[in-house]
């Protein structure tokens, strides 16, 4: 009983957190808040690329040497071919051979 | 109607190969810690948020009070306040799906909507609705997956979960070839990376998100709006 009202909670929360900015700016659109919406997804992407990379260990391990060839593979296709479809999974597959294969 | 729902598809991929590997990672995760499949569903249902779901498994096994739940809840998905306002304006117009696309509302979901142009011949509204909508699925699907068939598989997936990061990647790139809103592509690195180095890898989020507000603020009173 008490799993089932922890996952009621957390899905309430969870909504809560996604549904407040647009109740808060429902009413009235402030010129501050438009610019952010427009500038926002550019820092944010930024921001999450970082996330995704965040336990990249520079000074230790593999340096981090499989994910700088993905990351690099990544933008070298998208830089030649500019299909997103085939960045990801070339990208993808190389990150992957190198993990599994190279660096084990 | 197919042509839209064929479409959202293809602009989906990206995120279905992410999100069945992760939501397999989750699925088998609980599994292991001895809840049945429905648990995972009705997790993946009714919260649907990739991070917050892994926490939960802990929370679950612990036997965390509710305030407890609240707060680490709050922590962990305060990201999604961002998130949201940069969609009030493309939300407009979806009338009854609206809730809908903002309950669904994740990272991943965010990535595809922010860089979403709708393909001539489809329907805007239906279009980003089904892109939303096959997120979902997929993270069911994955999660089902993961506590039903987990134990059994034998492939090695490590490393294909890099699919999210690539398209981050790719969506960075897009934007800064086909904008020249550079600055806020380099606010967004140079904060979070120096929050990064400042408050390690596990509470860097909010700090960041925090700081790259603030300076998006500040380049805006500059007037950057008109320079950047």
């Amino acid at each position: 009983m008490h799993e089932i009202i922890l996952i009621s909670v957390m899905a309430c929360v969870t909504f809560l957190t996604r549904v407040l900015p647009f109740f808060i700016f429902k009413s009235k659109s402030y010129p501050i808040i438009e610019y952010l919406g427009d500038v926002l997804p550019y820092a944010i992407m930024a921001m999450l690329v970082v996330y995704c990379l965040r336990s990249v260990e520079l000074f230790s391990g593999n340096h981090g040497i499989c994910e700088m060839i993905g990351v690099g593979s990544v933008n070298l296709l998208h830089l030649i071919k500019r299909n997103t479809l085939l960045s990801i999974i070339g990208g993808t597959v190389i990150y992957m051979l190198c993990v599994q294969i190279i660096f084990i | 109607m197919k042509k839209t729902m064929r479409e959202a598809f293809i602009a989906s991929i990206p995120v279905m190969m992410g999100y069945i590997v992760l939501g397999m990672a989750f699925g088998m995760l609980l599994e292991s810690e001895g809840y049945s499949f429905l648990y995972a569903l009705a997790m993946s249902v009714f919260i649907y948020a990739g991070s917050m779901q892994f926490v939960a498994i802990n929370l679950l096994t612990s036997g965390a009070t509710v305030i407890n739940t609240i707060i680490m809840t709050l922590l962990i998905n305060a990201r999604h306040l961002v998130y949201g306002l940069s969609m009030i304006k493309k939300f407009e117009d979806m009338g009854k799906l609206k809730p809908y696309m903002i309950f669904s509302l994740t990272d991943e979901t965010y990535s595809l909507l922010v860089s979403a142009k709708t393909p001539e011949g489809c329907n805007q509204k239906y279009y980003l609705f089904f892109i939303s909508l096959f997120d979902q699925c997929y993270w069911i699907l994955g999660s089902l997956a993961g506590s039903i068939i987990g134990s059994l598989l034998t492939i090695n997936t490590t490393g294909l979960d890099f699919a999210m990061t690539a398209l981050f990647i790719v969506i960075v790139l897009d934007q800064y070839l086909t904008t020249d809103k550079h600055l806020y592509t380099y606010i967004g690195f140079g904060i979070s990376i120096a929050c990064l180095v400042i408050f390690g890898s596990e509470a860097f989020i909010i700090p960041s998100m925090i700081g790259i507000i603030l300076s998006l603020i500040y380049v805006y009173q500059k007037g950057g709006k008109e320079n950047a």
